[in-house]
């Protein structure tokens, strides 16, 4: 459905965007991820020929951005990173603006209907722009986007400044969306891609450092081989037989919340599962157990790795403490 | 295109600019035809209409200062121009519109020839040639400031930056009595805007006249669509 190919964007003396190359499918929700600044509204903005790409290849449902681009910008809803509303407009208008500028054939009154249903601002429907709350005008955006029925649908940080409930309700929405369109989703927070993409592509420095399926890297995240544990005992001795247990190969205190329990992390050898072994020696020793969290690497390590050392993928594990699968 | 443009007349309204434009010019050319008609004693307007061309470098801005400007400051511009909608219609729609609320007011400003008609004979050739040139220059001088406009997302900037282009453009020809040098002198005339339209205030019609207004405001059209494109390619 999207083909970029080689794709090059100098600003100036300055590469933002080097050599990026990736596709996306029909039906498919991509996320776009990486820090600010890394140029992940820089290719947005090409795809939705806001920007012309310095070199490189452009490719919408078909159709070459820079060769025929009224065409192909017709494939495309957008919502950039601040919606692009006009605060003296009543949604209605707004809207029927909106509608009129893409030159819609649908019908009017039905489709306007039917996208704010969908978007959940038919109350709002008749209100000024500039007095509605973030979470309204950001859904109104989206409005704007899907107006037309456009194949691809573009997201540039759709959350943020929202509230969690209504964080919640966008990505839901978003969901819905990828349903009958292909969506891509820019941001930088990760949870948002877990929750809702199909696919991650990571971005950084102006390169593409990691392509991989969600499915994909959360199994890679997930494993036994790191432990928090949880026990009743003398600290001392207790990491002394943490240590001292077959497969164990490193132990250590992570910390103390309450008085009569530590918390210790525990790494195994090669990642074999070593909770059963654990459990049999801690009662041996008479020192219960009260809790166990298998910890793995998360997809903020995931981010942080590849964006810090771009070249390896995003399956990378990395020793990390602390992170929760 | 339709669409943008009907936003455009409508934005107009919608905020005091537009109310504000139509006020100022009024009043301001019906002091101008006060001084230079009524109480001059003559019924030719030609003076007040000098005035009335003068007096567009502080009245364009006004219309012309949040033309592209605004657009910019609220990244509305994004959904312009990833809009399926040539740069050339969005530019179009956005000198129409300015240019549509000029003719309004214009028009309503005719008004004071009735008090011509009533103290005096007119000449209509010479009226409809005067008012022609008027809506002419105004042309010019609007897509000067949409252009402008085009160049910062700061509104007063480009008001003050139209007027100073328009400054020069309309007066530059002032100057030609202190200078020397013909080429000079017919080089600052062949520029002056102001320079252009005396033989529509003598009520004949100047083909080579109109041909240049929409020349310049052709020129500053195309230069507006190059400062998208410059910027999207950057």
């Amino acid at each position: 459905m999207i083909k970029i190919q080689n794709l090059v964007k100098n600003y100036g003396g300055i590469q933002a965007v080097k050599n990026i190359s990736f596709t996306v499918e029909e039906g498919e929700i991509v996320g776009f991820l990486g820090p600010n600044g890394a140029g992940k509204s820089t290719v947005m903005n090409i795809l939705t020929g806001y920007l012309s790409s310095t070199s490189g290849e452009v490719e919408v449902n078909g159709i070459n951005v820079l060769e025929n681009p009224l065409e192909a910008k017709r494939q495309i809803g957008y919502l950039p990173e601040q919606p692009p509303l006009y605060p003296d407009m009543t949604v209605k208008e707004y809207l029927s603006f909106v509608y009129d500028l893409k030159g819609c054939k649908l019908k009017k009154e039905a489709h306007l209907s039917e996208i704010c249903d969908v978007v959940k601002i038919k109350d709002v429907y008749n209100r000024v722009i500039r007095n509605l709350s973030k979470g309204y005008r950001q859904r109104v955006g989206i409005a704007q986007a899907l107006i037309g029925n456009p194949k691809v649908v573009i997201f540039d940080e759709p959350t943020v400044g929202l509230d969690p409930k209504q964080i919640i309700e966008i990505r839901t929405l978003i969901r819905d969306l990828g349903r009958n369109h292909t969506v891509i989703l820019s941001t930088h927070i990760l949870p948002e891609v877990q929750a809702v993409c199909d696919r991650i592509v990571i971005i950084s420095k102006g390169k593409i450092v990691a392509n991989e399926k969600t499915v994909e890297i959360s199994r890679a995240v997930e494993g036994a081989g790191k432990l928090s544990i949880k026990i009743c005992g003398p600290e001392k001795e207790v990491l002394a037989t943490l240590r001292s247990t077959s497969g164990v190969q490193s132990a250590e205190v992570l910390g103390a919340r309450d008085s009569d329990s530590i918390t210790y992390y525990v790494e195994s050898t090669g990642g074999l599962d070593i909770r059963k072994i654990l459990f049999r020696t801690m009662a041996q020793k008479g020192w219960p157990i009260i809790g166990m969290e298998s910890l793995g690497v998360n997809l903020e390590d995931v981010f942080l790795s590849v964006v810090e050392d771009p070249g390896t993928t995003g399956t990378k594990k990395k020793n990390v403490k602390g992170g929760k699968a | 295109m339709l669409a943008l443009l009907k936003k455009e007349i409508h934005s107009y309204f919608t905020t005091p600019i537009g109310y504000a434009f139509i006020a100022i010019y009024l009043a301001v050319n019906g002091v101008l035809f006060t001084v230079f008609t009524l109480k001059s004693g003559y019924s030719t307007p030609e003076t007040y209409f000098t005035w009335s061309v003068l007096a567009l470098i502080l009245l364009v801005p006004i219309l012309t200062m949040k033309s592209f400007s605004e657009e910019r400051k609220m990244k509305t511009d994004q959904l312009l121009l990833t809009a399926p909608i040539s740069l050339g219609a969005v530019v179009g729609a956005k000198l129409l519109g300015a240019y549509v609320v000029y003719v309004i007011t214009v028009l309503a400003s005719t008004l004071n020839c009735i008090a011509l008609g009533i103290y005096g004979k007119i000449n209509l050739g010479v009226l409809f040639g005067s008012y022609l040139s008027l809506l002419l220059i105004g042309l010019a001088c609007i897509a000067i400031g949409v252009f402008v406009s085009a160049l910062t997302e700061n509104q007063l900037v480009a008001a003050v930056f139209t007027m100073g282009l328009l400054l020069i453009i309309i007066y530059i020809s002032l100057f030609n009595s202190q200078i020397e040098n013909d080429f000079l002198r017919s080089v600052l005339s062949w520029i002056s805007l102001l320079d252009r339209y005396a033989l529509f205030t003598y009520g004949m019609f100047d083909l080579s006249a109109l041909i240049y207004y929409i020349s310049i405001a052709g020129v500053f059209y195309f230069l507006t669509i190059r400062v998208f494109e410059k910027r999207r390619w950057e």
